[in-house]
Order: structure tokens, then sequence, then C-alpha cells
């Protein structure tokens, strides 16, 4: 295979090699994955702008190939452990548009019937154990789910992921701890999209990469990767699965990247400097980087386009259910507070 | 029927559930090796081995959300932070995350874990190590909340904490651990979210809890004895789920309710069951409700100033007395 | 398209329109920047999500505009010529504006209705659902916990009291402040003082098992039922009642009232203009009388005797299941016209129950009259506070010893005045008995 031009998140025009260690349809499982991820996130946004999504919504948009690439690189049986920003996983991992998009809109139809929301997608059958909005919380949650594998002996791994403003949380150092000297089969994910909330990461953090700079101090190997690259999110991903399905213990990765919008949509993200989105837009576009991928290494333009014709079918379908789906019933508001399926606390 | 103390039958409770379930496991700092640092779980480590009796960092985060992520797919931890006043730097996992990832996730997401406290003062150990913050974990939907009085629920209601399918937090008065009670041999299981009537009597009913229960009853001998007061006393053993019906049928008897609290007076849990019982059994009152509760400060670490504080044997009698007669 | 003014934050009620960045007619591509928005906590660019041509702009730089309020339309090919026309008018004139004008700290508009959504809206589930029966409070109530001489009682008390028809008010209360507690109402209800003349009765329980081989009707009591039921029982108990008769010759008020019928103007039809009852002149000569005996006009107040001026008199009216009883005014000072003329309003509005509680509450003394249905005679139930009522009984010849020692007819009618022994001793009794009486039987007098 021919040596091609690629991007790293450390500049717009460095050259490493197209590896043909992935085969063609585990590529095209990445692209439909970050294609349909794009696309749902794009209508998350919009249906946001036609007040048809309420509250609040983190949207990954130019941070897709994150998920794709680890959600394809999981096995099935593994478990997804994700943020307030986890559209994207939990679309990583197979559930469906509409439920998802449901649950953004408050119906019937959507995947915890409402009584979630967007910052709370969880698919249990799905392996997605749940979106964690508390900073940091979740880490010890996946680290106690791989103490579950570890302790029956089952194989699945757990991957967590968290953005860059986690790791300065304390929760987050004493999960690192705990899955090291616990050897856990769990996998951190850091998505570092350079800011927390509103401020650069690099003003609040004493290391320069937040969260591979923390892994010697918890004797874990520093692995950064560029989160726009969907090949190569797979590649450190299925390395680190694999290390932990086999009892090597815990990985911590950090991916870079970039949101494309603000923090949450009550964010318009005036704190970037002038020209950066525009970079990184057209320059390290997970899609466009992706999109060359494929036709780098041979798949014809026709395949690609029915992919993509194909998932915004499927968004607009999806679309349309949401819409057509009722709110839900008056009933939910007490169900399931406890494993009766009430709210009762007294007799 | 044996005589155990308090701390025996926390490891008793434990390992019975330890021996029935192989999916039960336990976690905390020094539980292990060490035994705990209220000697409560002596002899687990040996009889349950390595891997079922886990020794943590000083991680109060990792325990619970280890033991929240192990209970979500599949296990029945049992997690120990060696002291109530540390649940405040792990809140978030009461307040935000194993008591409403059932009712978030639209029933998908099952949380069945203990987590069990050393909670409560009159040990002398200032005011970070004596808290009683039961109510603490009462007011968040999802948790059930329990605090056993004697050796003989330790093991009843550990079990059913353990069996229960909700999150159950279970307080043990750190005071108490010493006190010895019998305990019938063989397998205890209680049931959650009943109170018991420790001592019947017709003119007052007091409700207690842990170690206010001896105490509330050393108060009823002392009334009856002294001013032919006859008080009946409830343990109620479990604030969520919460037995009304005894104490609204004591109270449809005596006609007086009494409360006695550990917590500090603002929103302690004494106020919910006047507040129940004010609405509920209005026209079975003969006078008002009256809490006794430590009041709202920080606990001293002196034993003079401490045993002001939280409710003693004669101030119960004496509250309970001039309110009766006055 | 609509383009929507977005919530930025759900804390956000409204957004200005900080700048445009496209105008009238201008083709846009989903995704370019239409306008940015300025709220109270941020300030943001609003893209378009569908390309087309901007064919209406509905809110200009610098105005206010609701969440949901339609800033633009977007419109495809076909009316971006209709927009070209459009946009060599003045914007502003274009604009049917559902916007406010930007005011400094403007407060949130009364929320202009948010236009339709694309989608319909759904309907909300209407299943009906009570998370609210966590605490289960009594439906019922037992009195107040201050009695009118400021005793308090407790609320267990209270209900013992209640349900063995102790009177509180004749309870010492042994609680702290003199409180009326539990052991006060038992201490009362062994000794029976303050236990009233008869107990509340048998319960539901007890009736029923009486009857249980007979097949009956249960029939619930409506608000008006439970009221009578419990102030009869409440006057009986409490208010010292006796009963003083007395036959009234009615012949002069009765040939009074026909002279005055037969006196009515008619109206075209024939149909005279007013028409007096025997009642209404009852009313008339009751109201004199207590004028004239002004200690028996007066009414019971726990520890005192309030006496009245003027003659208001209730009425008892006959409803369907149960009764009212309306009372007239100066019943002394009105005329005979007036009285007629009121209580048929009344009785009419009483029957529909129409009546304001104002018209029924009041008055010292009242009237039941049931001659109509053939009564001879009848004592009545005082409707407390009142001192007195009197049972009217249905006029009739009786024979009657004449001057000459000889038997003729008159018409006669025999009134029973029930009094609280409080307010009116015998003789007080007889005196405005004998008062009623005179007036009826000179009956002129009503007129002056």
């Amino acid at each position: 295979m021919a040596t091609k031009k690629t991007i790293t998140a450390e500049s717009t025009a460095p050259v490493i090699t197209v590896r043909d260690d992935i085969d063609t349809a585990t590529r095209l499982r990445i692209y439909r994955s970050i294609f349909e991820i794009r696309e749902t996130e794009q209508r998350a946004h919009d249906l946001f702008l036609q007040n048809l999504v309420k509250g609040t919504v983190h949207l990954s948009l130019g941070m897709e190939a994150i998920a794709a690439g680890c959600g394809v690189a999981m096995e099935p049986g593994d478990l997804t452990f994700c943020t307030y920003r986890g559209h994207a996983h939990t679309l990583a991992r197979g559930v469906p548009i509409e439920k998802v998009l449901g649950e953004l809109m408050g119906r019937d139809i959507g995947l915890l019937r409402g009584k979630g929301g967007s910052m709370h997608l969880t698919s249990v059958e799905h392996g997605v154990m749940g979106s964690y909005a508390i900073i940091g919380a979740h880490l010890p949650i996946a680290c106690g789910a791989a103490w579950r594998a570890q302790y029956k002996g089952q194989k699945d791994v757990s991957v967590c992921f968290f953005g860059d403003g986690t790791t300065n949380i304390g929760a987050f150092h004493e999960a690192l701890n705990f899955a090291v000297i616990w050897k856990l089969p769990v996998v951190f994910v850091c998505e570092n999209n350079l800011y927390m909330e509103y401020t650069p990461i690099s003003e609040v953090t004493a290391v320069k990469d937040p969260a591979a700079g923390r892994a010697s101090a918890y004797g874990l190997e520093p692995i950064i990767g560029n989160g726009q690259d969907g090949d190569e999110v797979y590649r450190i991903a299925k390395a680190a699965f694999d290390k932990a399905r086999a009892g090597g213990g815990p990985s911590l990765l950090e991916f870079k990247t970039y949101r494309y919008s603000g923090h949450s949509r009550a964010d318009p993200a005036k704190y970037r400097p002038a020209g950066e989105l525009e970079d990184w837009r057209q320059n390290r576009d997970a899609v466009k980087v992706y999109r060359q991928r494929l036709i780098d290494t041979g798949v014809s333009e026709d395949e690609i386009a029915s992919i993509e014709t194909d998932a915004k079918q499927k968004v607009d379908v999806a679309t349309e259910a949401c819409k057509a789906s009722p709110p839900p019933p008056a009933e939910l508001l007490t169900t399931d507070v406890y494993a009766d399926g009430g709210w009762a606390w007294r007799n | 029927m044996a005589e155990l103390t308090y701390r025996d039958a926390v490891a008793r409770g434990i390992a019975q559930e330890m021996q029935r379930d192989p999916d039960v496991v336990f976690l905390g700092e020094d539980i292990a090796k060490a035994g705990g640092v209220f000697k409560a779980t002596v002899g687990l480590y040996e009889q349950f081995g390595p891997l079922r009796v886990r020794d943590t960092p000083i991680s109060e985060q990792a325990i619970l959300g280890a033991a929240m992520g192990a209970a979500m797919t599949g296990l029945k931890p049992i997690a120990e932070i060696m002291f109530s006043d540390f649940i405040a730097v792990c809140f978030d996992y009461f307040a935000n995350e194993f008591s409403k990832s059932r009712y978030m996730t639209n029933g998908q997401v099952k949380c069945p874990l203990v987590v069990r406290t050393g909670n409560g003062g009159a040990a002398r150990f200032g005011a970070q190590h004596s808290q009683s913050v039961e109510n603490w974990c009462m007011m968040i939907p999802g948790l059930k909340v329990v605090a056993p009085s004697n050796p003989r629920d330790v093991v009843g209601l550990l079990a059913a904490a353990v069996r229960d399918p909700d999150p159950v937090v279970f307080f043990e008065h750190k005071s108490l651990y010493a006190v010895k009670g019998e305990v019938e041999d063989g397998e205890i299981v209680d049931t959650l979210g009943t109170a018991k009537t420790v001592r019947h009597g017709t003119d007052a009913t007091i409700v207690a809890l842990a170690l206010m229960v001896p105490r509330a009853l050393a108060a009823a001998e002392k009334l009856q004895a002294e001013h032919g007061i006859n008080c009946e006393v409830i343990d109620v053993r479990s604030l969520v789920p919460l037995d009304t019906h005894s104490i609204l049928e004591s109270v449809g008897r005596t006609h007086r309710l009494f409360t006695v609290e550990e917590n500090p007076r603002l929103c302690g849990w004494g106020a919910e069951i006047v507040s129940i019982v004010a609405d509920e059994a209005f026209y079975e009152l003969d006078g008002p409700p009256v809490r006794i509760t430590t009041p709202h400060i920080p606990l001293p670490s002196a034993d003079i100033l401490e045993d002001m504080a939280i409710p003693s044997v004669d101030r119960i009698a004496q509250t309970v007395r001039r309110s009766l007669e006055s | 398209m609509d383009v929507l003014m977005p919530q930025l934050g759900e804390t956000v009620a409204e957004g200005k329109i900080k700048v445009w960045f496209k105008s009238l007619g201008d083709t846009v591509a989903a995704g370019d920047n239409l306008f940015e928005i300025e709220t109270d906590k941020v300030s943001m660019e609003v893209p378009a999500i569908t390309g087309g041509v901007l064919s209406e702009i509905r809110a200009q730089e610098g105005d206010v505009v609701p969440v949901g309020g339609v800033v633009a339309v977007i419109g495809d090919s076909a009316s971006a010529a209709l927009a070209a026309g459009a946009k060599a008018a003045p914007a502003k004139a274009a604009v049917p504006a559902p916007v406010t004008a930007a005011a400094p700290a403007a407060k949130a508009p009364e929320a202009p209705k948010p236009p339709a959504a694309p989608a319909p809206a759904p309907k909300r589930s209407t299943v009906a659902m009570d998370p609210m029966r966590e605490v289960r409070t009594p439906e019922r109530n037992f009195g107040p916990v201050r009695l009118p001489n400021g005793v308090t009682v407790t609320p267990l008390a209270r209900r013992l009291a209640f349900e063995a028809g102790v009177n509180l008010a004749q309870v010492k209360g042994s609680g702290p402040h003199g409180r009326i507690i539990a052991g006060d109402v038992q201490a009362a209800m062994a000794s029976g003082s303050g236990r009233a003349a008869v107990s509340s009765g048998p319960t539901l329980a007890q009736v029923k098992a009486l009857y249980k081989h007979v097949p009956y009707e249960e029939v619930t009591l409506d608000g008006m039922r439970k009221v009578i039921a419990k102030r009869l029982v409440e006057a009986s108990q409490t208010v010292p009642h006796f009963y003083l008769s007395m036959d009234v010759n009615i012949d002069r008020v009765m040939a009074l009232r026909e002279e005055l019928n037969a006196s009515a103007p008619k109206n075209a039809a024939g149909a005279p203009s007013f028409k007096l009852s025997l009642n209404d002149l009852i009313v008339k000569a009751f109201a004199l009388a207590l004028t004239q005996i002004p200690a028996a006009n007066a009414v019971w107040a726990e520890d005192r005797i309030l006496r009245f001026q003027q003659a208001d008199i209730g009425v008892a009216v006959a409803i369907e299941g149960g009764l009212l009883t309306p009372v007239v005014r100066n019943a002394d000072t009105k005329s005979v016209f007036t009285i007629s003329t009121e209580m048929r309003d009344f009785a009419t509005r009483a029957r529909d129950r129409k009546l304001k509680p104002d018209e029924y509450q009041g008055g010292a003394a009242a009237i039941s009259n049931l001659g109509m249905y053939g009564i001879r005679e009848f004592s009545a139930i005082i409707n407390p506070p009142h001192a007195t009522i009197l049972a009217i009984g249905a006029g009739e010849r009786r024979p009657v010893e004449n001057g000459q020692g000889g038997v003729s007819f008159a018409t006669k009618m025999t009134v029973t005045l029930s009094c609280d022994h409080r307010v009116v001793d015998g003789a007080l009794g007889a005196q405005l008995l004998g008062a009623f009486k005179s007036v009826m039987e000179a009956p002129a007098t009503m007129l002056i």
C-alpha cells in the first residue's frame, strides 16, 4: 500500500503511512458510525433550534472519530460508560437513532422514555451502562464493572469516556489508582477537545497533556492519539482493549480532538481564537479525514455515497418517528424510584 | 442462642450473606487484613479470602463507584465507609448516582448494594467523626436507610439489606459496637421497613433510633419508677422504608408522641415523623408532639460537653415528664 | 421554514437580535449564520438549519423575541420572487412583528404564544395520578381549637367530645393554661357533667344490625342535611327549651286579608297585582309583638344577651330535601305588602337554593307554619342563637261560648312559642305571645 498524506492533531499536514492492518469491512463500519454520529448530532442541533429539543444538549460534532473508532473496536458485551456528552458513544454501540433523538425530545419513544434526557442516555442491552453528568463519577463506576468481570472471570472490558476537564477532579485520580492496584480490565479514554467547558484546558492543568501527563503517576504508559483519525483511534483502542481482556490491566488513552460547537447549547464558544474552528473543520474534520482514507484505500465513491445516503435517511426517518411519538404517560412520573417499581417510601 | 457484641454481629451478618451468595463481595478501608478499625469485620478475610474481602485505598469515591459498578453488572457488594462523616467526601454517589440510576434509566440499571458506615457520637471523637448523618441519606429518593440498635437486629437487618434489590445505607452506631445482646443461632433475616415496639406503655410513645433506643428505654423505666408514667418505646430501625403504621397505631393508643434523635435539630428524621403524626393522627393527639434532639451545633469532643449535647436518659425523662405533667 | 428564537439555556425567556448577517431575499445554505442574538446569559450566532431564500424577516436588529417566537422565514425558490419584490420595501413594513421593541431590562413579555411547532404538539396525557398520597390527612374536623371563652382544647379532646356529645363549654380543663385534654372529656363523660341530654345515638352498625332482614335504601347526607342534623342536635341539646301555647281568633285578620286582596288593582288580564297570604300577616304581627316586648327580641351570646331594636324574623321555608329560614329584616316597619313580596321572592330562591348566606343568617326569632298541612298544633326547635320560634297550626272553625251563654263558631288557630329559657322566662314568653294575639285579633294595627 502506498504512502499517503494524513493528518494528526499536532499539525495540519504531516506525513504518516496508511497501513493496511484494518480490513475494508471494518473501515466501512467506522465510517458509517462516524457519519451517523455526525448526522444525528447535527439533527439534534437543528431540533434544538426548532425548540423540539428542550433543556440542553452537549454535542460531539467534530469528535465523532473517537466514539466510532472505539465503538468498532469494542466486542459485544463490552461496557460503555460515558459522560453527559454521550450521544456519540451511545450511537456507536448500535443504539437506534430514534431512541436517542426521542430521548432528547422528551418523547415516549426515547431510550429512557423521557426520564433521563440528553445527559443520561443508557441502554443496558447495547452495553451502554450510562451517561453520567457529574464529572468524574463514572470512572470509579467503570472500575466496579471491571471488578465484576475480573471476579467472575468474564471477558468483557469496561470502557470509560470522559473529557479533558475530568482529569482535574479527584475521582479521576482515585479511579486510576484503584484500577491499577486491582489490575482491572478497564480502559479510560480521554477526549481532549482542548477546552474544559469554557476555558482552555492548558490554563487550568499542571501538565501539557491532561491525561497522558498523569499516566506515569499511576504506573501507566502515556498514550496519545489523533482523535480525528478513525484508524488511529481504532488501533490504539483495540490494543488497549485486548490488553485488558488478556488480564493486562487498565490503560489510559488520550485523544486530541476538537468540538465544533460550544460546551452546551447555551455556549456560543466565543472564547476560541479566530480561525481555530475553521482550521479544524477544513483540515482535520473527522468525516473528511476518514472519507479520504476510504478513497485512499480503494473504496469507491459510490459505496461511500451509499453509506452517507443511508445514514441521512435513517436520521430523517428517526426524526419523523420522534415527532410522531407521544410524550411519556403521566404514570411514568413515579415509577422505578425503588425496585418494587414505584416510589413508596412508607407504609 | 449466643451472646454477641454489636461488632461481632456485624461480622456474623456479613459472613452469613457471603456464605449464602458468592456474588456478595466486601470492600473498604482496612476491612480485610486489619479486620476493620472498629474490629467489626474480624475474620472475614480469613474466611472468604482476598478476592471477596478487599482492602481499598483511602478513596471513598472509588469505593462507592466500584461498589456501584459491580452492583449494576451483577454483584451484591457491601462497601464500608469507615466513619459516616466521610459520606460527605463521596456524597455524589449517594445523592446523584446509585440513588437515581434506576429512575433515570427507566428501570434499566439496578444497584443492589449496601453501604455500611460507623455513625453517631458519644465516643469523644469531635465534630468530624461523631455525627449522626442518617438524615442526609433519608432525604434522597431511591435510597433505603437502616440503623439497628442491637446485635440481633444487626444480623437480621444486614441480611435484609444485602438481599434488598435497592441501595441500602446501613448505619452502625459506633457507641453500640461493644454492647452485648442475645442472638439466636442459625440464619436470621429481618424485614426492612418494620419498626419494633421494644417497650409497651399507655401514656406516651417514644420513637427512637440506634443509640437513642437504649436511652429511651432507660428513660421509660425511670419515668415508670419515679413518676408512674408508662411509656411505649418504638425502635424505628428503618427510616426508609418507614413503618408509619406502627408509630400511628401506638400514638392512637397513647395520644402523645416524643421522638429522640441524635441528629442536630434542623431536618432531623423526627421532623418527618412528627409531621406525619400531626397530619394523620391529629385527632389522636392530646398534646403537642415533642422532638428531643441534639442542638443545632457541631459536636464537641470533651466528654462533659458532648454529653450535654446528645439526648441523655435524664433529658429524655425530664422532657417527657414536663410535657405530660405541665 | 420558520426560524425560531432558540432556547439558550433553560433560564432564558427571550433573546435580542443583535445583528443580521443576511438580508431579505438572500439565498442561504444550511449552516450559514443568519443573525446573532444576545440574552442575559450569552450572545450567539444562529445558523440556518435549512437552505433556501430568506423570504421574511420578522424581527429587526434590536428587537426582543420570546423563546420560540418566529424571527424569520426561509422559503423555497417559489417564494423567492415574492421576497425579491418585498426587498424594495422598507424592511419594517414587511414585518407583522410578534416582537417587542428592545427595552433596557425588558421583563419577559406576557409570553406571546409561541407559534405552533412544525410537528403537531403531542397531546398531554391525562392519566389521574396521586403522588401526593404520601400523607393521609383526616377529612373530618371536630371543632375549633379555641372555645368562645378562650379555653383551648387538644385535638384528641375535641374528637372525643364531638363523638360523645360532650359540651366542651361545660368541661373544666386540667392541662397547661387550662387546656382541655382528653382526660377532662373522659371525666365529664363519666360523671355526666357536660354530657348533653341525649347521646349522639346508636352507631351506623347498630342501626343496620336492627334492620338486617329488611330491605332499605341508603341515603347519603348532603351538605344541607348535615348542617340541619348538626345544628338541631346542638340546639335540642344545648338550648333549654320550654313551650307556651295559645289560641288566636283569626276571623278579623282573615277578613282584613280578604278586603285587602279584593282591593288589589287588576291588570288587563284581570289578575290582581298582589295576593297577601295569612302568613304575611302573621310575620307582621309577630314583628310588632317583638318590638312591643323588647326583652324577648334578643339572642343568647355565650355569656350575655343581645337585645335588638328592629324585628328580624326568620321564616322557615320547606324545600326539596330540607328547609331554609330566610330572614325578613325590619319586619316591624315594613308594610305587609313589602313583606309579602319579599317572602315570595325568598321562597322561590330558597327552592332553587339560590339564597345567599346573609339572607338566612341572623334574626332573633323565627316562624314555622304547618297550618297549610292541617297540623293543629306543634312545637318547634329553636334555631340558635334565636331566643324564640313560633309554631303556627291550622286555622279551623271551633265552637266558642258567646256572650249570651250560647255557642257560636270562630276561626281559631293554635300557636306554640318555643323559648330559650336563658333569654326568655315564662312570664316574658307569655307577654310576647299575648302581644302577638292582640295584634292578630285587632289587625288594623298592622296597617298603621
